[in-house]
């Protein structure tokens, strides 16, 4: 009798997890059909070739121009840009704190880094307003400091904490063997960080770049607040608008026609977290065969 | 003239690359200090009991931040109720009952897509869906809104960190458990979910500081408005601008003295570092006691 009674609470239960699970797949499943069917028909109606090509975007025109080709080149070149300089930046300290420092200094810096990762992007934007805008209108002599130089700056202090401790986990994870074989033949542990640790963590490092990469094409309100949101070709010293912030600019006002739009840039970006993705997966995948 | 092969060569390159790496992380940790040293002393001063109990208001002169404290209150606690069941909820299915398969390697790889995706696509769709499609609440954004997109946001992590968590519990206990004859609800409710609870919990400390820095995703679901809520209940449908939005307009349109954003940030920043130690907390006392094992 007792055991029927299990038995059935055993189903119940297992029916609501089940039940839980499936909300959560309809749910992943509702977003993609949702940004598809929005997003699809108003690219199409724009035409693929003038969505993705055209160099003017427009929306107030008569009729309007939805060339996105300008906020595409500017996510693309920033992020470039942003990767450029932070990763070989965050490798360094990733260096440092795991490989040459004494633990305990090593662990105090670990956890200082690791408090940028938490901030909210507003407060970076805010800080970039502050600090950054002003100092490149200093610099350059420019009449206005928002710029894409300023967004690229801002992006780069953003990605540090992950790029830096995803790859000094990777950094840390490799064999300690390869070192000591190396100190044995007499190499140096500078010379074997770079010739050894660094070619042995290389798919860590990868995760990390791709991580990274996430970040900087995603970021939204950080740059917004500093990047000038001037529809045109991207420029180090001039305004520049993004993917992102084309989105949070025009959604505010925009009509039905041009909120299809939007959806379809969200769709864009959608796509391109896909393909960073993936293509970073097989590369990992490579890395770690010819490691493994 | 002949040297001793004990004495160590100094050798320029190696003191160059020596440099350069400390040169960089001596670069890096000033720069963090300084920022983070810097807001907290702007704000800190303006930080006073005014300012946190009062609403905006041209008519008092008061620039108090208390409606914004409420509204990312709200977002925090409805993302939570929903968020937390069927994170948990999902989790135990697939690390207990699912098999493996096609459709959950598909819905596995369809979560981790969801953890990469820009929460300002995520925010998109919240208006889209939860604003336009369904009309929850207002036209221009609601409570209930902005806190389902942040569920949506969340998940992804929840789920992941639960069933890591589930998956690391010493798999003798539960055959243990079911050569004693336990059913399998009873091992999850006696044993997997006590141990796996201190992993589950830093899962949603985490996403309650996901949650209070987030912005791009509820500008437009939960709306901009930063009147003091009359009635409690029915807040749950109106807009209000949170902390962080709050301070993005604030900051890119004006509409209060400068002190003001300075003290949203450092009260910002203060409430993150607070959460992530506690997270941290529990992690490193979840670590020790697993290690003790």
């Amino acid at each position: 009798m007792k055991k029927q009674k299990v038995h059935i609470y055993n189903n119940i239960f297992k029916a609501i997890v089940f039940f839980f699970a499936l909300i959560t797949f309809l749910s992943v499943i509702l977003i993609g059909i949702f940004m598809i069917v929005n997003g699809g028909p108003s690219i199409v109606k724009v035409g693929l070739k003038e969505f993705l090509l055209g160099p003017v975007w427009n929306s107030a025109n008569e009729p309007p121009q939805y060339g996105i080709l300008a906020f595409i080149l500017s996510s693309f070149y920033s992020t470039f840009f942003t990767v450029l300089i932070a990763v070989p930046i965050s490798i360094l300290v990733a260096l440092a704190i795991g490989q040459l420092m004494p633990k305990g200094l090593g662990s105090v810096l670990r956890s200082i880094i690791s408090l940028l990762a938490g901030i909210p992007s507003v407060i970076y934007g805010f800080m970039g307003l502050i600090f950054v805008v002003p100092f490149v209108q200093r610099i350059f002599n420019l009449s206005s400091g928002l710029t894409m130089l300023s967004s690229v700056i801002v992006l780069i202090i953003m990605t540090l904490p992950t790029i830096i401790s995803v790859s000094e986990t990777s950094i840390n994870a490799v064999n300690k063997g390869y070192l000591e074989a190396a100190y044995a033949l007499g190499v140096r542990k500078e010379y074997a960080l770079f010739t050894i640790i660094i070619p042995a963590a290389k798919s860590g490092i990868m995760t990390a770049v791709l991580l990274g990469v996430g970040r900087a094409i995603g970021e939204t309100m950080a740059v917004i607040m500093v990047a000038g949101n001037i529809p045109q070709m991207p420029s180090m010293l001039k305004p520049v608008r993004f993917l992102t912030t084309a989105i949070v600019t025009e959604m505010s006002y925009a009509t039905e026609q041009t909120r299809g739009v939007l959806i379809g840039i969200g769709l864009v970006l959608f796509v391109f977290v896909l393909i960073v993705n993936s293509v970073f997966r097989f590369f990992i995948k490579k890395a770690g065969k010819i490691n493994g | 003239m002949d040297k001793n092969i004990y004495d160590k060569q100094i050798r320029p390159g190696v003191i160059a690359v020596r440099a350069l790496i400390y040169t960089v992380t001596a670069a890096v940790v000033t720069l963090v200090v300084a920022i983070i040293v810097y807001l907290i002393i702007k704000g800190l001063p303006y930080i006073n009991w005014e300012l946190l109990s009062t609403a905006p208001s041209r008519l008092n002169e008061t620039y108090g931040i208390a409606p914004m404290i409420i509204n990312t209150l709200y977002i925090v606690l409805i993302t939570l109720v929903v968020s937390i069941p069927l994170g948990i909820g999902t989790a135990i299915y697939l690390a207990e009952y699912s098999k493996p398969g096609k459709i959950i390697s598909a819905f596995r790889f369809a979560i981790e897509i969801l953890a990469g995706i820009p929460s300002i696509v995520y925010g998109l769709f919240g208006l889209a869906f939860f604003v336009n499609t369904l009309r929850i609440g207002s036209g221009s954004g609601s409570m209930l809104s902005g806190a389902l997109t942040c569920a949506l946001i969340v998940l992804p992590t929840m789920i992941r960190t639960t069933e890591e968590a589930l998956l690391q519990v010493n798999p003798t206990y539960r055959e243990a458990a079911f050569s004693l004859g336990a059913s399998k609800l009873h091992i999850i409710r006696t044993i997997l979910l006590p141990c796996a609870l201190p992993g589950i919990v830093v899962a949603v400390i985490l996403s309650i500081g996901r949650i209070v820095s987030e912005s791009a995703a509820l500008l437009y679901t939960a709306g901009v408005d930063y009147t003091m809520p009359t009635n409690f209940a029915k807040h749950i449908v109106e807009p209000g601008a949170g902390l962080t939005v709050q301070l993005y307009l604030y900051a890119t349109e004006g509409g209060a003295p400068d002190w003001v954003p300075y003290a949203m940030a450092a009260i910002l920043m203060i409430l993150v570092f607070v959460i992530n130690l506690t997270a941290n907390i529990i992690a490193g006392l979840f670590k020790k006691k697993v290690s003790v094992k």
